[in-house]
């Protein structure tokens, strides 16, 4: 029994590492996504019946009852949720998941007082599961928009490093002395809850992708220090993969946001914004209007459309993929720039877009499509503001100085579509908008688009 | 320090998988495409929810009679299948609607 179990727990390993894999690319990612929820399930029905203990049947009801409300209330979420909504999804499922760790360590901690390498892994496994837990529930909050987006602490740095020496002294004391007190496993538990939100509560809404991506890496850490507790390989191995992807992929995030991970932790985003204020000096704004912008549109050979987490927010994405068609349908060359950090989490646009049935091949990455704005006629800007500012190159004053960007200005037209003449997300100005080759298309962009989309119908 | 070398010298096995299981999730991760990191993160997601199998074990091993192991299991339990069947569900969803065009 023992050795079918562990044949189970291997072949899903695999499935773990090939499902990974062929979530990378575009044509593989759906079955690799299933080849790993197999094994997942496999993994559940083994470790639920090949076994040689004697288990009396309710506890088979329970775990039963339990599978089955789990099931019902994910499926039921995963087919409900919007996909706008998507960044507060994987934090609460992850919040889920280290509760979840958190949770096994309070039971398993009475039994394994006297052993020290088994009480250390459990006392990480509670502290890690519960800051997880808080901070991703704070990290939905703020998403959702139920919480203030910066909250400041008072002395909030010395607040912060006492609590995390707190804690490592704490966890130092339960594991050296072995004492088994409820009391205090409690005590412990409350105090990686409490760690968690002073950790989220101070960072701001635009760099919560990145916590999330970190929080999602520490609910790995967390399965695999459940799987060293269990000497069970599966969780190791699982818990180690999603822990080593979650730390690459913020990363990148952090690349593609000009932000180092301890900008993200320590400070808090946009409280210097001293980029405000030197505006006059930029030039006077030419604005243009829906019909104009569909004739040049209709003569234009090649158009790039570069859109923002605005045009989500406007539900436009269905009229720009009625717009693309068109303009397609007419013999006009037309391509999407995606930035990596467009939407609210990295690559959220290309779902946001395959939503509207435009193709994932028409979408170009930000380092493809640079060099194409020298030969492109017009770029259609909509809903996406700092990653066309070209304050990124050329004024190392900004706070997003030497992010990358899309470099549109290098195109022989822009226009950008705007509900007024706001700052983005990191409240910048953007000198884009004063370039002589830029039309500013002021208004919904639903309404813009539409409008835009009849004026060339009657073309 | 002598604890951690204690701990690597009883458990070699653990610690090479573990060494190494890092770098096959570099490896895996690395080279995938901006594209795909939403789904890449909700997958990822899913996966972590693996921490179920050891939530099972606790419900498995515990007395029948020991009622706060027992809801605390049960609870876990409940969590962890969210987190896998909410995390797979979604991530199927967002990549059934990536297309290509013939």
């Amino acid at each position: 029994m023992g050795i079918l179990l562990n044949i189970i727990y291997l072949i899903a390993t695999v499935t773990f590492i090939v499902g990974l894999k062929m979530l990378g690319h575009p044509e593989t990612a759906k079955k690799g996504n299933l080849i790993a929820a197999a094994g997942m399930g496999l993994a559940i029905v083994g470790t639920v019946f090949v076994h040689e203990q004697q288990v009396p049947p309710l506890i088979y009801i329970l775990i039963a009852a339990a599978i089955l409300i789990g099931s019902l209330i994910g499926w039921l979420i995963a087919i409900k949720v919007e996909m706008t909504k998507m960044p507060e999804l994987v934090s609460l499922f992850n919040g889920f998941g280290g509760a979840s760790a958190a949770l096994i360590g309070l039971v398993e901690y009475s039994k394994n007082v006297n052993n020290i390498t088994q009480s250390t892994t459990i006392v990480s496994g509670i502290i890690i599961g519960a800051i997880t837990f808080s901070g991703s529930l704070i990290a939905w909050g703020k998403l959702n928009g139920s919480l203030k987006s910066v909250v400041r602490i008072p002395y909030y740095n010395i607040i912060n490093n006492l609590v995390i020496i707190g804690i490592v002294i704490f966890a130092a004391f339960m594991v050296a002395t072995g004492v088994d007190s409820q009391l205090l496993l409690y005590a412990f538990l409350a105090s990686g809850l409490i760690y968690g939100i002073l950790f989220v509560l101070p960072i701001g809404g635009a760099d919560m992708p990145v916590v999330i991506s970190l929080l999602n890496s520490l609910t790995g850490i967390a399965a695999a220090i459940t799987g060293i507790l269990y000497n069970n390989m599966v969780m190791l191995v699982g818990g180690i993969l999603v822990g080593s992807a979650g730390i690459i992929l913020t990363v990148a995030m952090c690349r593609a946001m000009n932000r180092t991970l301890g900008s993200v932790i320590f400070g808090a985003f946009g409280g210097a914004a001293t980029a405000i204020g030197e505006n006059k000096a930029l030039g006077s704004i030419k604005s243009t209007n829906p019909s104009d912008a569909a004739i040049m549109m209709n003569y234009a050979n090649q158009v790039v459309i570069v859109p923002g987490y605005g045009l989500a927010v406007a539900q436009a994405q269905h009229v720009i993929h009625e717009l693309e068609e068109l303009l397609t349908k007419k013999g006009v060359n037309v391509k999407y720039a995606i930035h990596p950090v467009a939407g609210r989490m990295p690559g959220h646009m290309n779902v946001l877009l395959a939503e509207s049935n435009v193709e994932y091949n028409m979408l170009v990455e930000m380092e493809d499509i640079n060099p194409q704005f020298s030969n492109t006629d017009i770029v259609l800007v909509v809903g996406a503001n700092d990653v066309v500012n070209p304050a990124a190159h050329n004024n190392p004053a900004s706070p997003i100085y030497g992010m990358p960007i899309l470099d549109v200005e290098n195109a022989k037209h822009i226009i950008v579509n705007k509900r007024s003449m706001n700052a983005g997300y990191a409240g910048i100005e953007n000198e884009l908008f004063y370039n002589s080759k830029t039309s500013m298309l002021f208004g919904d962009a639903k309404a813009a688009l539409t409008d835009l989309v009849a004026e060339l119908k009657n073309m | 320090m002598n604890e951690i070398l204690e701990f690597i010298g009883n458990n070699l096995q653990i610690t090479y998988i573990l060494i190494l299981a890092i770098f096959v999730g570099v490896e895996v991760i690395k080279s995938i495409p901006a594209v795909l990191h939403t789904p890449l993160m909700s997958g990822a997601n899913a996966l972590s929810g693996v921490v179920i199998v050891g939530a099972i074990l606790v419900m498995l091993h515990a007395d029948p009679t020991d009622y706060v192991a027992l809801s605390l299991g049960f609870v876990a339990v409940v969590l962890g299948v969210l987190n896998v069947v909410g995390g797979f569900a979604v991530t199927d969803r967002m990549l059934q609607m990536f297309k290509r065009k013939k």
